[in-house]
Protein backbone atom coordinates (compact mmCIF):
# COMPACT_ATOMS: atom_id res chain seq x y z
CA UNK A 1 0.00 0.00 0.00
CA UNK A 2 2.92 2.29 0.66
CA UNK A 3 3.77 3.10 -2.92
CA UNK A 4 0.47 4.32 -4.35
CA UNK A 5 1.27 7.20 -6.63
CA UNK A 6 -0.90 10.24 -6.10
CA UNK A 7 -1.19 13.20 -8.40
CA UNK A 8 -2.33 16.76 -8.04
CA UNK A 9 -5.34 17.61 -10.14
CA UNK A 10 -6.83 20.97 -10.97
CA UNK A 11 -10.59 21.29 -10.67
CA UNK A 12 -12.95 24.11 -11.41
CA UNK A 13 -15.67 24.71 -8.83
CA UNK A 14 -18.20 26.92 -10.52
CA UNK A 15 -19.13 29.29 -12.12
CA UNK A 16 -22.29 27.22 -11.69
CA UNK A 17 -21.74 25.17 -8.60
CA UNK A 18 -24.35 24.52 -5.92
CA UNK A 19 -21.99 25.56 -3.15
CA UNK A 20 -20.83 28.84 -4.64
CA UNK A 21 -24.08 30.73 -4.03
CA UNK A 22 -24.14 32.56 -7.29
CA UNK A 23 -21.81 32.92 -10.17
CA UNK A 24 -18.36 32.53 -8.68
CA UNK A 25 -15.55 30.21 -9.57
CA UNK A 26 -12.90 28.58 -7.46
CA UNK A 27 -9.96 26.94 -9.19
CA UNK A 28 -8.80 24.29 -6.77
CA UNK A 29 -5.73 22.11 -6.86
CA UNK A 30 -6.24 18.95 -4.89
CA UNK A 31 -4.50 15.74 -4.05
CA UNK A 32 -7.38 13.41 -3.41
CA UNK A 33 -9.59 15.14 -0.92
CA UNK A 34 -6.95 17.53 0.38
CA UNK A 35 -6.63 20.98 -1.12
CA UNK A 36 -3.30 22.46 -2.07
CA UNK A 37 -4.63 25.71 -3.37
CA UNK A 38 -7.90 27.48 -4.09
CA UNK A 39 -7.86 30.55 -6.27
CA UNK A 40 -10.96 32.61 -6.82
CA UNK A 41 -12.04 33.82 -10.20
CA UNK A 42 -14.78 36.40 -10.11
CA UNK A 43 -16.27 39.28 -12.01
CA UNK A 44 -19.04 37.26 -13.62
CA UNK A 45 -21.55 39.66 -12.08
CA UNK A 46 -19.54 42.84 -12.50
CA UNK A 47 -22.02 45.44 -13.68
CA UNK A 48 -19.82 48.45 -13.28
CA UNK A 49 -22.09 50.01 -10.68
CA UNK A 50 -19.52 52.58 -9.66
CA UNK A 51 -19.30 53.83 -13.23
CA UNK A 52 -23.09 53.76 -13.54
CA UNK A 53 -23.38 56.06 -10.52
CA UNK A 54 -21.29 58.69 -12.30
CA UNK A 55 -23.83 58.69 -15.12
CA UNK A 56 -27.21 58.45 -13.37
CA UNK A 57 -26.68 60.84 -10.47
CA UNK A 58 -27.51 60.62 -6.76
CA UNK A 59 -31.26 60.03 -6.97
CA UNK A 60 -30.99 57.76 -9.98
CA UNK A 61 -28.51 55.49 -8.25
CA UNK A 62 -30.85 54.63 -5.39
CA UNK A 63 -32.51 51.59 -7.05
CA UNK A 64 -29.10 50.23 -8.03
CA UNK A 65 -28.21 49.88 -4.36
CA UNK A 66 -30.85 47.13 -4.12
CA UNK A 67 -28.79 45.11 -6.56
CA UNK A 68 -25.55 45.31 -4.61
CA UNK A 69 -26.70 42.70 -2.14
CA UNK A 70 -30.13 41.45 -3.10
CA UNK A 71 -30.43 39.26 -0.01
CA UNK A 72 -30.26 42.27 2.28
CA UNK A 73 -31.23 45.20 0.07
CA UNK A 74 -32.72 47.32 2.87
CA UNK A 75 -29.38 47.84 4.59
CA UNK A 76 -27.76 48.80 1.28
CA UNK A 77 -30.55 51.33 0.65
CA UNK A 78 -30.03 52.71 4.12
CA UNK A 79 -26.25 52.81 3.87
CA UNK A 80 -26.33 54.68 0.57
CA UNK A 81 -28.92 57.20 1.71
CA UNK A 82 -27.02 57.76 4.95
CA UNK A 83 -23.84 58.47 2.99
CA UNK A 84 -25.47 60.98 0.65
CA UNK A 85 -27.34 62.67 3.51
CA UNK A 86 -24.09 63.07 5.41
CA UNK A 87 -22.42 64.57 2.35
CA UNK A 88 -25.31 66.91 1.56
CA UNK A 89 -26.14 67.74 5.18
CA UNK A 90 -29.75 66.55 4.99
CA UNK A 91 -31.65 66.08 8.26
CA UNK A 92 -33.85 63.00 8.14
CA UNK A 93 -37.15 63.03 10.08
CA UNK A 94 -37.01 60.74 13.10
CA UNK A 95 -39.98 58.66 12.01
CA UNK A 96 -38.20 57.85 8.76
CA UNK A 97 -35.09 56.76 10.66
CA UNK A 98 -37.16 54.42 12.80
CA UNK A 99 -38.88 52.99 9.74
CA UNK A 100 -35.49 52.39 8.16
CA UNK A 101 -34.25 50.61 11.25
CA UNK A 102 -37.35 48.42 11.42
CA UNK A 103 -37.06 47.53 7.74
CA UNK A 104 -33.31 46.90 7.94
CA UNK A 105 -33.55 44.68 10.99
CA UNK A 106 -36.40 42.66 9.49
CA UNK A 107 -34.29 42.25 6.39
CA UNK A 108 -31.33 41.21 8.51
CA UNK A 109 -33.48 38.43 9.99
CA UNK A 110 -34.51 37.19 6.55
CA UNK A 111 -30.94 37.42 5.27
CA UNK A 112 -29.60 35.38 8.19
CA UNK A 113 -32.40 32.86 7.67
CA UNK A 114 -31.17 32.38 4.12
CA UNK A 115 -27.62 31.99 5.36
CA UNK A 116 -28.61 29.38 7.90
CA UNK A 117 -30.81 27.50 5.43
CA UNK A 118 -28.29 27.54 2.62
CA UNK A 119 -25.48 26.57 4.96
CA UNK A 120 -27.43 23.50 6.08
CA UNK A 121 -28.16 22.63 2.49
CA UNK A 122 -24.48 22.85 1.53
CA UNK A 123 -23.68 20.48 4.34
CA UNK A 124 -26.31 18.05 3.16
CA UNK A 125 -29.45 18.82 5.14
CA UNK A 126 -32.26 20.05 2.93
CA UNK A 127 -35.09 20.46 5.44
CA UNK A 128 -33.71 23.48 7.37
CA UNK A 129 -33.58 25.44 4.13
CA UNK A 130 -37.34 25.08 3.75
CA UNK A 131 -37.82 26.07 7.39
CA UNK A 132 -35.75 29.18 6.79
CA UNK A 133 -37.59 30.13 3.63
CA UNK A 134 -40.96 29.60 5.32
CA UNK A 135 -40.17 32.22 7.96
CA UNK A 136 -38.61 34.50 5.36
CA UNK A 137 -41.90 34.54 3.47
CA UNK A 138 -43.55 36.30 6.40
CA UNK A 139 -40.75 38.85 6.55
CA UNK A 140 -41.18 39.44 2.83
CA UNK A 141 -44.91 39.95 3.41
CA UNK A 142 -44.10 42.58 6.03
CA UNK A 143 -41.61 44.37 3.80
CA UNK A 144 -44.12 44.21 0.96
CA UNK A 145 -46.59 46.00 3.22
CA UNK A 146 -44.03 48.77 3.67
CA UNK A 147 -42.94 49.32 0.11
CA UNK A 148 -44.72 46.97 -2.28
CA UNK A 149 -41.65 44.92 -3.18
CA UNK A 150 -40.40 41.61 -1.86
CA UNK A 151 -36.76 41.62 -2.93
CA UNK A 152 -35.53 44.90 -4.37
CA UNK A 153 -37.19 47.40 -2.11
CA UNK A 154 -35.85 50.84 -2.95
CA UNK A 155 -37.43 51.83 0.37
CA UNK A 156 -34.94 54.16 2.02
CA UNK A 157 -34.61 57.26 -0.13
CA UNK A 158 -32.30 60.21 0.22
CA UNK A 159 -34.03 62.27 2.90
CA UNK A 160 -36.37 59.62 4.26
CA UNK A 161 -38.37 56.59 3.14
CA UNK A 162 -40.72 56.04 0.20
CA UNK A 163 -43.91 55.41 2.18
CA UNK A 164 -45.24 55.27 5.71
CA UNK A 165 -46.19 52.00 7.35
CA UNK A 166 -49.83 50.96 6.85
CA UNK A 167 -52.10 50.97 9.95
CA UNK A 168 -52.05 47.20 10.53
CA UNK A 169 -48.28 46.87 10.08
CA UNK A 170 -47.44 47.18 13.76
CA UNK A 171 -49.76 44.34 14.80
CA UNK A 172 -48.64 42.08 11.96
CA UNK A 173 -45.02 42.75 12.82
CA UNK A 174 -45.45 41.95 16.51
CA UNK A 175 -47.43 38.86 15.56
CA UNK A 176 -44.47 37.72 13.46
CA UNK A 177 -41.94 38.41 16.23
CA UNK A 178 -44.03 36.50 18.77
CA UNK A 179 -44.15 33.61 16.36
CA UNK A 180 -40.52 33.83 15.26
CA UNK A 181 -38.61 34.00 18.53
CA UNK A 182 -39.63 30.45 19.55
CA UNK A 183 -38.79 29.31 16.01
CA UNK A 184 -35.14 30.18 16.63
CA UNK A 185 -35.28 27.70 19.46
CA UNK A 186 -36.73 25.15 17.08
CA UNK A 187 -33.93 25.82 14.58
CA UNK A 188 -31.43 25.29 17.36
CA UNK A 189 -32.93 21.93 18.23
CA UNK A 190 -33.18 20.96 14.58
CA UNK A 191 -29.71 21.94 13.39
CA UNK A 192 -27.50 24.05 15.67
CA UNK A 193 -27.07 21.36 18.31
CA UNK A 194 -27.30 18.43 15.94
CA UNK A 195 -24.23 16.22 16.37
CA UNK A 196 -23.53 15.89 12.65
CA UNK A 197 -23.89 19.65 12.19
CA UNK A 198 -21.47 20.40 15.02
CA UNK A 199 -18.96 17.89 13.64
CA UNK A 200 -19.04 19.61 10.28
CA UNK A 201 -18.67 23.13 11.69
CA UNK A 202 -16.75 23.15 14.93
CA UNK A 203 -12.97 23.61 14.67
CA UNK A 204 -13.22 23.95 10.87
CA UNK A 205 -11.77 26.99 9.13
CA UNK A 206 -10.50 28.75 12.23
CA UNK A 207 -9.77 32.38 11.39
CA UNK A 208 -7.53 34.03 13.95
CA UNK A 209 -8.22 37.53 15.21
CA UNK A 210 -5.12 38.85 13.42
CA UNK A 211 -6.10 37.33 10.08
CA UNK A 212 -9.67 38.52 10.40
CA UNK A 213 -8.52 42.10 10.91
CA UNK A 214 -5.73 41.98 8.35
CA UNK A 215 -8.00 40.52 5.67
CA UNK A 216 -10.58 43.14 6.56
CA UNK A 217 -13.36 40.72 7.46
CA UNK A 218 -16.39 42.60 8.72
CA UNK A 219 -19.62 42.04 10.54
CA UNK A 220 -20.48 38.59 11.92
CA UNK A 221 -17.35 37.08 10.34
CA UNK A 222 -15.14 39.54 12.18
CA UNK A 223 -17.03 39.25 15.46
CA UNK A 224 -16.83 35.44 15.31
CA UNK A 225 -13.05 35.86 15.49
CA UNK A 226 -13.37 37.79 18.72
CA UNK A 227 -13.37 41.43 17.63
CA UNK A 228 -16.15 43.32 19.33
CA UNK A 229 -17.02 45.76 16.58
CA UNK A 230 -20.41 46.60 15.19
CA UNK A 231 -20.92 49.74 13.12
CA UNK A 232 -24.32 50.22 14.77
CA UNK A 233 -22.59 50.52 18.17
CA UNK A 234 -19.09 51.76 17.38
CA UNK A 235 -19.80 54.17 14.54
CA UNK A 236 -23.35 55.10 15.55
CA UNK A 237 -25.78 56.23 12.87
CA UNK A 238 -29.53 56.55 12.51
CA UNK A 239 -31.41 55.93 15.80
CA UNK A 240 -29.34 52.94 16.91
CA UNK A 241 -27.92 54.78 19.95
CA UNK A 242 -31.48 54.96 21.31
CA UNK A 243 -31.99 51.23 21.04
CA UNK A 244 -30.74 48.63 23.45
CA UNK A 245 -29.18 45.52 21.98
CA UNK A 246 -26.16 43.27 22.47
CA UNK A 247 -23.40 42.53 20.03
CA UNK A 248 -22.61 38.81 20.05
CA UNK A 249 -18.90 37.96 19.87
CA UNK A 250 -17.39 34.56 19.07
CA UNK A 251 -16.10 32.66 22.07
CA UNK A 252 -15.73 29.18 20.63
CA UNK A 253 -19.23 27.96 21.44
CA UNK A 254 -18.57 24.42 20.19
CA UNK A 255 -14.85 24.52 19.43
CA UNK A 256 -12.35 27.26 18.77
CA UNK A 257 -13.16 30.97 18.55
CA UNK A 258 -13.33 31.98 14.88
CA UNK A 259 -14.37 28.56 13.54
CA UNK A 260 -17.29 27.91 11.23
CA UNK A 261 -19.61 27.20 14.11
CA UNK A 262 -18.93 30.59 15.68
CA UNK A 263 -19.66 32.34 12.40
CA UNK A 264 -22.90 30.40 12.15
CA UNK A 265 -23.76 31.05 15.78
CA UNK A 266 -23.31 34.81 15.35
CA UNK A 267 -26.19 34.77 12.87
CA UNK A 268 -28.49 32.88 15.23
CA UNK A 269 -27.74 35.34 18.04
CA UNK A 270 -28.09 38.38 15.78
CA UNK A 271 -31.55 37.32 14.64
CA UNK A 272 -32.74 37.46 18.24
CA UNK A 273 -31.05 40.83 18.76
CA UNK A 274 -32.78 42.13 15.64
CA UNK A 275 -36.14 40.99 17.05
CA UNK A 276 -35.33 43.00 20.17
CA UNK A 277 -34.48 46.07 18.10
CA UNK A 278 -37.67 45.86 16.02
CA UNK A 279 -39.83 45.54 19.16
CA UNK A 280 -38.22 48.63 20.73
CA UNK A 281 -38.39 50.62 17.51
CA UNK A 282 -42.10 49.83 17.10
CA UNK A 283 -42.67 51.07 20.64
CA UNK A 284 -40.59 54.24 20.33
CA UNK A 285 -41.50 55.34 16.79
CA UNK A 286 -42.79 58.93 16.88
CA UNK A 287 -45.44 60.46 14.63
CA UNK A 288 -44.38 62.92 11.98
CA UNK A 289 -42.99 63.32 8.52
CA UNK A 290 -41.33 60.48 6.65
CA UNK A 291 -39.45 62.60 4.14
CA UNK A 292 -37.24 65.64 4.51
CA UNK A 293 -37.63 68.51 2.08
CA UNK A 294 -35.07 67.74 -0.59
CA UNK A 295 -34.86 69.18 -4.04
CA UNK A 296 -35.43 67.00 -7.07
CA UNK A 297 -31.80 67.15 -7.99
CA UNK A 298 -29.45 66.69 -5.09
CA UNK A 299 -26.25 68.71 -5.31
CA UNK A 300 -24.03 68.01 -2.31
CA UNK A 301 -21.26 70.57 -1.72
CA UNK A 302 -17.82 69.62 -3.00
CA UNK A 303 -16.12 67.24 -0.59
CA UNK A 304 -16.00 63.62 0.30
CA UNK A 305 -17.29 61.21 2.94
CA UNK A 306 -16.72 57.60 3.82
CA UNK A 307 -19.54 56.03 5.80
CA UNK A 308 -19.82 52.54 7.17
CA UNK A 309 -23.19 51.02 8.02
CA UNK A 310 -23.87 47.55 9.36
CA UNK A 311 -25.37 45.26 6.76
CA UNK A 312 -26.03 41.60 7.42
CA UNK A 313 -22.74 40.78 5.72
CA UNK A 314 -20.82 43.26 7.80
CA UNK A 315 -20.29 46.93 7.39
CA UNK A 316 -20.90 48.24 3.93
CA UNK A 317 -18.90 51.34 3.10
CA UNK A 318 -19.79 54.10 0.70
CA UNK A 319 -17.00 56.46 -0.29
CA UNK A 320 -18.48 59.35 -2.21
CA UNK A 321 -16.57 62.24 -3.75
CA UNK A 322 -18.67 65.20 -4.80
CA UNK A 323 -17.66 68.02 -7.11
CA UNK A 324 -20.79 70.01 -6.37
CA UNK A 325 -22.81 68.69 -9.28
CA UNK A 326 -25.85 66.41 -9.21
CA UNK A 327 -23.77 63.34 -10.04
CA UNK A 328 -21.12 61.72 -7.86
CA UNK A 329 -17.61 62.45 -9.10
CA UNK A 330 -16.58 59.08 -7.70
CA UNK A 331 -18.52 56.52 -5.74
CA UNK A 332 -16.90 53.46 -4.26
CA UNK A 333 -18.81 50.62 -2.64
CA UNK A 334 -16.79 48.58 -0.18
CA UNK A 335 -18.52 45.35 0.66
CA UNK A 336 -18.06 42.57 3.18
CA UNK A 337 -18.30 39.73 0.66
CA UNK A 338 -15.35 41.06 -1.34
CA UNK A 339 -12.96 40.89 1.58
CA UNK A 340 -14.45 37.61 2.79
CA UNK A 341 -13.69 36.07 -0.60
CA UNK A 342 -10.05 37.09 -0.37
CA UNK A 343 -9.38 35.07 2.77
CA UNK A 344 -10.24 31.78 1.03
CA UNK A 345 -6.88 31.68 -0.75
CA UNK A 346 -5.14 31.94 2.58
CA UNK A 347 -7.29 29.40 4.44
CA UNK A 348 -7.76 26.71 1.79
CA UNK A 349 -4.38 24.92 1.67
CA UNK A 350 -4.58 21.75 3.75
CA UNK A 351 -8.37 21.74 3.98
CA UNK A 352 -10.59 18.91 2.75
CA UNK A 353 -12.85 19.77 -0.21
CA UNK A 354 -15.94 19.19 1.94
CA UNK A 355 -14.55 21.56 4.57
CA UNK A 356 -13.95 24.21 1.94
CA UNK A 357 -17.67 24.06 1.14
CA UNK A 358 -18.43 24.45 4.83
CA UNK A 359 -15.94 27.29 5.21
CA UNK A 360 -17.19 29.09 2.13
CA UNK A 361 -20.78 28.91 3.32
CA UNK A 362 -19.89 30.13 6.79
CA UNK A 363 -18.57 33.38 5.29
CA UNK A 364 -22.03 34.04 3.83
CA UNK A 365 -20.83 35.44 0.52
CA UNK A 366 -23.29 36.94 -1.93
CA UNK A 367 -21.86 37.03 -5.45
CA UNK A 368 -23.23 40.38 -6.73
CA UNK A 369 -21.81 42.03 -3.64
CA UNK A 370 -18.35 40.73 -4.52
CA UNK A 371 -18.46 41.93 -8.12
CA UNK A 372 -20.72 44.97 -7.92
CA UNK B 1 -5.65 63.17 19.78
CA UNK B 2 -4.17 60.54 17.50
CA UNK B 3 -4.48 63.03 14.67
CA UNK B 4 -2.09 65.45 16.34
CA UNK B 5 0.30 62.67 17.23
CA UNK B 6 0.39 61.60 13.60
CA UNK B 7 1.11 65.19 12.54
CA UNK B 8 4.00 65.43 14.99
CA UNK B 9 5.45 62.10 14.03
CA UNK B 10 5.30 62.52 10.26
CA UNK B 11 6.32 66.09 9.54
CA UNK B 12 6.21 65.54 5.78
CA UNK B 13 2.47 64.80 5.74
CA UNK B 14 0.29 67.55 4.39
CA UNK B 15 -2.99 67.84 6.22
CA UNK B 16 -6.16 68.79 4.34
CA UNK B 17 -9.24 69.71 6.37
CA UNK B 18 -12.10 70.88 4.19
CA UNK B 19 -15.03 72.71 5.79
CA UNK B 20 -17.41 69.94 4.84
CA UNK B 21 -16.82 66.20 4.85
CA UNK B 22 -13.81 64.10 5.81
CA UNK B 23 -10.24 65.37 6.03
CA UNK B 24 -7.13 63.52 4.92
CA UNK B 25 -3.34 63.45 4.85
CA UNK B 26 -1.43 63.70 1.60
CA UNK B 27 1.48 61.27 1.64
CA UNK B 28 4.49 61.60 -0.71
CA UNK B 29 4.31 58.54 -2.95
CA UNK B 30 7.75 57.24 -1.95
CA UNK B 31 6.80 57.29 1.74
CA UNK B 32 3.50 55.40 1.68
CA UNK B 33 4.79 52.01 2.86
CA UNK B 34 6.83 53.58 5.66
CA UNK B 35 3.85 55.63 6.84
CA UNK B 36 1.45 52.68 6.68
CA UNK B 37 3.81 50.36 8.56
CA UNK B 38 4.29 52.89 11.35
CA UNK B 39 0.59 53.67 11.54
CA UNK B 40 -0.12 49.98 11.92
CA UNK B 41 2.62 49.16 14.42
CA UNK B 42 2.81 52.33 16.48
CA UNK B 43 -0.68 53.80 16.20
CA UNK B 44 -2.73 50.60 16.07
CA UNK B 45 -4.31 51.06 12.64
CA UNK B 46 -4.66 47.33 12.16
CA UNK B 47 -7.33 47.45 9.45
CA UNK B 48 -7.25 48.84 5.94
CA UNK B 49 -10.96 49.35 5.51
CA UNK B 50 -10.89 50.58 1.95
CA UNK B 51 -8.36 51.30 -0.76
CA UNK B 52 -9.53 52.92 -3.94
CA UNK B 53 -8.72 55.43 -6.62
CA UNK B 54 -10.11 58.71 -7.90
CA UNK B 55 -9.30 59.97 -11.39
CA UNK B 56 -8.41 63.66 -11.17
CA UNK B 57 -7.68 64.13 -14.85
CA UNK B 58 -3.93 64.69 -14.88
CA UNK B 59 -3.25 62.30 -12.01
CA UNK B 60 -4.87 59.51 -10.03
CA UNK B 61 -5.40 59.73 -6.32
CA UNK B 62 -5.09 56.49 -4.40
CA UNK B 63 -7.18 56.76 -1.23
CA UNK B 64 -6.56 54.66 1.88
CA UNK B 65 -9.14 54.42 4.68
CA UNK B 66 -7.50 53.07 7.81
CA UNK B 67 -9.25 51.96 10.96
CA UNK B 68 -7.96 51.10 14.43
CA UNK B 69 -10.27 48.64 16.16
CA UNK B 70 -8.82 49.10 19.67
CA UNK B 71 -9.17 52.88 19.68
CA UNK B 72 -12.07 52.98 17.21
CA UNK B 73 -10.40 55.73 15.20
CA UNK B 74 -10.05 56.28 11.49
CA UNK B 75 -7.61 58.13 9.29
CA UNK B 76 -7.57 58.82 5.57
CA UNK B 77 -4.39 58.88 3.48
CA UNK B 78 -4.02 59.97 -0.12
CA UNK B 79 -1.24 59.48 -2.63
CA UNK B 80 -1.16 61.29 -5.95
CA UNK B 81 0.33 59.32 -8.78
CA UNK B 82 0.75 59.34 -12.50
CA UNK B 83 0.65 55.55 -12.69
CA UNK B 84 2.86 53.75 -10.15
CA UNK B 85 2.58 53.33 -6.35
CA UNK B 86 4.36 50.91 -4.04
CA UNK B 87 2.10 48.15 -2.78
CA UNK B 88 0.91 48.07 0.83
CA UNK B 89 -0.12 44.42 0.57
CA UNK B 90 2.91 43.70 2.74
CA UNK B 91 1.29 45.73 5.52
CA UNK B 92 -2.34 44.58 5.30
CA UNK B 93 -3.39 41.38 3.55
CA UNK B 94 -6.64 42.99 2.43
CA UNK B 95 -4.71 45.43 0.22
CA UNK B 96 -3.86 42.60 -2.18
CA UNK B 97 -7.28 42.38 -3.79
CA UNK B 98 -8.19 46.04 -3.39
CA UNK B 99 -5.02 47.02 -5.25
CA UNK B 100 -5.89 44.53 -7.97
CA UNK B 101 -9.24 46.26 -8.29
CA UNK B 102 -7.63 49.69 -8.58
CA UNK B 103 -5.20 48.27 -11.16
CA UNK B 104 -8.09 46.76 -13.10
CA UNK B 105 -10.36 49.78 -13.11
CA UNK B 106 -7.85 52.65 -13.05
CA UNK B 107 -4.69 51.16 -14.48
CA UNK B 108 -2.53 52.10 -11.50
CA UNK B 109 0.47 49.78 -11.19
CA UNK B 110 1.39 48.66 -7.69
CA UNK B 111 5.11 48.04 -7.42
CA UNK B 112 6.01 44.86 -5.56
CA UNK B 113 2.48 43.43 -5.70
CA UNK B 114 2.61 39.61 -5.63
CA UNK B 115 -0.19 38.97 -8.12
CA UNK B 116 -1.16 42.06 -10.09
CA UNK B 117 -3.86 40.83 -12.49
CA UNK B 118 -7.28 42.08 -13.48
CA UNK B 119 -9.89 41.03 -10.94
CA UNK B 120 -13.31 42.20 -12.16
CA UNK B 121 -12.86 42.31 -15.92
CA UNK B 122 -11.62 39.60 -18.28
CA UNK B 123 -7.88 39.44 -18.96
CA UNK B 124 -8.32 40.60 -22.55
CA UNK B 125 -10.39 43.69 -21.74
CA UNK B 126 -9.11 46.92 -23.25
CA UNK B 127 -8.80 50.00 -21.07
CA UNK B 128 -9.64 50.92 -17.49
CA UNK B 129 -13.35 51.80 -17.18
CA UNK B 130 -13.29 54.06 -14.12
CA UNK B 131 -10.96 56.53 -15.76
CA UNK B 132 -12.78 59.65 -16.84
CA UNK B 133 -11.42 59.48 -20.40
CA UNK B 134 -12.44 55.83 -20.86
CA UNK B 135 -14.09 55.12 -24.17
CA UNK B 136 -16.16 51.98 -24.32
CA UNK B 137 -15.28 49.65 -27.18
CA UNK B 138 -18.18 49.04 -29.56
CA UNK B 139 -17.89 45.31 -29.09
CA UNK B 140 -16.19 42.69 -26.96
CA UNK B 141 -15.35 39.36 -28.65
CA UNK B 142 -17.97 39.89 -31.31
CA UNK B 143 -20.70 40.89 -28.84
CA UNK B 144 -22.04 44.40 -28.99
CA UNK B 145 -21.67 46.47 -25.84
CA UNK B 146 -24.66 48.67 -26.60
CA UNK B 147 -28.28 47.88 -27.31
Amino acid sequence: MGNIRTEEITLSMGPQHPATHGVLRLIVKTDGEVLHEAKSDMGYLHRGMEKVSEKVGYTGFQPYTDRIDYVCAMTCNQAYSTAVEKLAGIEVPERAEYLRVIASELNRISSHLIMIGVYSMDIGAFTPFIHGLRERETVNDLLEMLCGARLTYNYARIGGVSSDMPPNFKDKCIEFLDHFEPIVDELNRLISFNKIYIERLANIGVVSREDAVSYNLVGPNLRASGVNFDARKNLPYSVYPKLDFNVPVGKGKMGTPGDCFDRYWMRICEMLESCKIVRQALKQIPDGEIMAKVSRKIRPPAGEVYTRCESSRGDIGFYIVSDGSDKPYRLKIRTGSFSAMSIIEKMAPGMMIADLVSFFSSLDIVAPEVDR
Amino acid sequence: MTYNMIKEKFTYLEEVRPEKGDGWFVVPSDKIVEVCKKLRDEFGFDCLSSLTGVDRGDHIEVVYHLHAYQKNESVVLKVSTASVVTTVSTVWASANWMEREVFDLFGVKFEGHPDLRRIMLPEDWVGHPLKKDYKEEAEYQGMTTTR
